[in-house]
């Protein structure tokens, strides 16, 4: 019955060809670890915060006169209310701790050299996306930190020489941050935005399932291939790595849970305080910081100073501090992907980069004082000599033998 | 006479025909669409000038009005802080005021105001757009032993004198903005709208 049904399905639509190659047929190697849990991790709060979205979207109001009473509405009178929002709100911040794990399992595998550097480019572009979507999704409660982070960062583009202050008034829609600001944003966070998001997560799949997945040992594993076409050290991903994921779920549940029901806010962290006042356009809260995942390009914004009376290089080595890591596939030179069989120097200069992106991220929290501003120019000199001199130590890195075949470790 | 036809020169000027073609129809229907963002009628309206009565503010207060969504200031600076303002020249970016987008015309002098005391500001730092904070007070701990009173952006740190003039080497790159403003009568000010015969 199941089968003949499947036929005429088969003969119409390509659904177990589809399945075998993205799933019963599509070998992963055999030796994924702990960091390769969070891809899927992704996938699972992407449509967490679809679902949660749509819901919120039934009671939310974009319009300034009522957008922060309706998410208080939301948090008091609707059913469940405060459940879904609070989904959505943590939603946010887990996307982003899922998808820097993700993008570091990149980093020290090497997964984003040949021949995946368009899995590299689409992920990044993904992770271009989910900052717009973050930044957007912020003003919608439109307290005082969404007004004012959203004042600032349009500003960054009034910054541009020439054209800026057209510019940032034609993505306000208004001389400031107003209602027409809080309806687009609230078009492009709903809409637009997520279903470029949607079209780059195929891309990123296929893209990756067409030339396979990295492991931690750098390995090639289609070299090595059984009488079958069927790698040696690969394994379906369903059934092995679709019950082996369901592992990382249910303890990213279990943490994801206890943020939820607990520390919804995480004293600040995920929700701001000053986001509980509602947004006024004539006081700037006495400090204001973006949310946390914005912070260390946030830092690196702050630490260059203006010259020549003009705010624009700080904007300019934001953008080259994202741009930079587009770039990483051409800027390393070394033949060895996995960081098990790197040699000293790009050891040295990832734990320096993890220091300055983290350290960055720190101070992007903190007020401005002499002290935090020389050590963020010396943690964003860092920070942009690990890809500026990266071209140079990866190729005189004395880089171990790498195996012929994945290992255990 | 040949009848031999080239091909691919045939495609090629036939795929850029459809190119161009196509990609400026693409263009002529994005501009609506890119227009339709820009402020509206509304928006554009809703700039009208402000009537601020200044008759109970103190020496030392500053009110704030709303004027086209932005926070102005009106500050009435004492005496003795006129006097110190001179003093600051040497660590200010602009302290003549030299930056003509930042003042009108009338109000490029050694106080940045029509009347001496009183100084009306655009509250929103010339950096990226946040609202400064009032600190008339000298020299507090945060501030550092220099601080003679002026404005503090929260934000990025950014220094100002009671006059609205950015001091060196800080993010914002000029001066606060004064609004175009008059004086009707001794204790009203209109933000928004220039004195009568200046154009």
């Amino acid at each position: 019955m199941f089968s003949s049904l499947m036929g005429w399905v088969d003969a119409r639509f390509p659904a177990t060809k589809m399945w075998e190659e993205h799933l019963s047929k599509y070998y992963a190697p055999k030796n994924f670890n702990f960091f390769y849990f969070f891809g899927s991790l992704a996938l699972l709060v992407l449509v967490l915060q679809i679902v949660t979205g749509i819901f919120l979207t039934m009671h939310y109001k974009p319009d300034a006169a009522l957008a922060f009473a309706s998410v208080e509405y939301i948090m008091r009178d609707v059913e469940w209310g405060w459940l879904i929002r609070y989904l959505h709100s943590t939603g946010a911040s887990a996307f982003f701790i899922v998808i820097y794990l993700h993008m570091f399992r990149g980093l020290i595998y090497g997964s984003y050299k040949q021949p995946r550097e368009l899995v590299w480019i689409f992920g990044m572009f993904l992770y271009l996306a989910l900052m717009a979507e973050a930044f957007m999704g912020y003003l919608l409660p439109w307290g005082q930190m969404s007004f004012w982070g959203a004042q600032v960062i349009i500003s960054l583009f009034g910054a541009v020489p020439f054209i800026g202050d057209q510019l940032a008034l034609w993505i306000r829609g208004d001389f400031v941050v107003a209602d027409a600001t809080l309806n687009r944003f609230f078009a492009f966070h709903v809409i637009a935005v997520p279903m470029v998001i949607l079209g780059l997560v195929v891309a990123h799949i296929i893209a990756l399932h067409e030339v396979g997945s990295n492991n931690p040992d750098g390995v090639e594993i289609k070299k090595l291939k059984d009488k079958n076409g069927i790698p040696l050290d690969g394994i379906p991903f369903h059934p092995y790595y679709s019950v082996k994921d369901i592992v990382g779920v249910t303890v990213f549940l279990f943490i994801f849970s206890l943020v939820l029901f607990y520390a919804p806010e995480m004293d600040g962290w995920f929700l701001e305080h000053a986001n509980f006042v509602p947004a006024n356009p004539l006081k700037t809260p006495l400090h204001i910081a973006p949310v946390w995942y914005f912070t260390p390009f946030y830092a690196i914004l702050r630490a260059v100073p203006s010259i020549a009376g003009s705010a624009f290089p700080g904007v300019v080595a934001m953008g080259l501090s994202i741009v930079f890591l587009f770039l990483l596939p051409w800027l390393d030179r070394s033949p060895v992907k996995s960081i098990r069989y790197r040699g000293i120097y790009f050891r040295t200069a990832i734990v320096l980069f993890v220091i300055s992106f983290v350290g960055l991220g720190f101070l992007g929290t903190q007020p401005v004082t002499p002290i935090y501003t020389l050590l963020a120019r010396i943690f964003s000199v860092i920070y942009f000599a690990f890809f500026m001199l990266m071209p140079i130590y990866t190729k005189f890195d004395k880089d171990k033998p790498v195996p012929e075949r994945v290992t255990f470790k | 006479m040949s009848h031999t036809v080239d091909n691919s020169k045939r495609r090629f000027l036939t795929t850029a025909a459809s190119v161009v073609v196509g990609g400026a129809g693409a263009a002529a229907v994005a501009i609506p669409f890119v227009l339709s963002m820009l402020p509206s009628a509304k928006a554009r309206a809703a700039g009208a000038p402000v009537a601020v009565d200044i008759s109970k503010l103190e020496i030392g207060q500053l009110m704030t009005v709303e004027w086209r969504g932005k926070p102005v200031w009106v500050l009435n600076r004492s005496d003795e802080s006129l006097l110190i303002l001179p003093a600051l020249n040497e660590q200010l970016a602009d302290p003549e005021s030299d930056t003509s987008s930042q003042q009108p015309a009338y109000c490029k002098n050694e106080n940045r105001s029509i009347r001496d005391n009183i100084v009306v500001l655009v509250g929103i730092c010339t950096h990226l757009g946040c609202s400064p904070t009032y600190r008339p007070e000298l020299a507090p701990v945060d501030l550092g032993p220099e601080w003679k009173g002026g404005f503090f952006c929260p934000c990025h740190g950014s220094r100002y004198d009671l006059s609205g003039r950015v001091f060196k080497n800080m993010p914002a790159p000029k001066n606060l903005v004064v609004p175009p403003y008059h004086f009707v009568g001794d204790n009203r000010i209109i933000v928004g709208e220039d004195p009568q015969g200046v154009a």
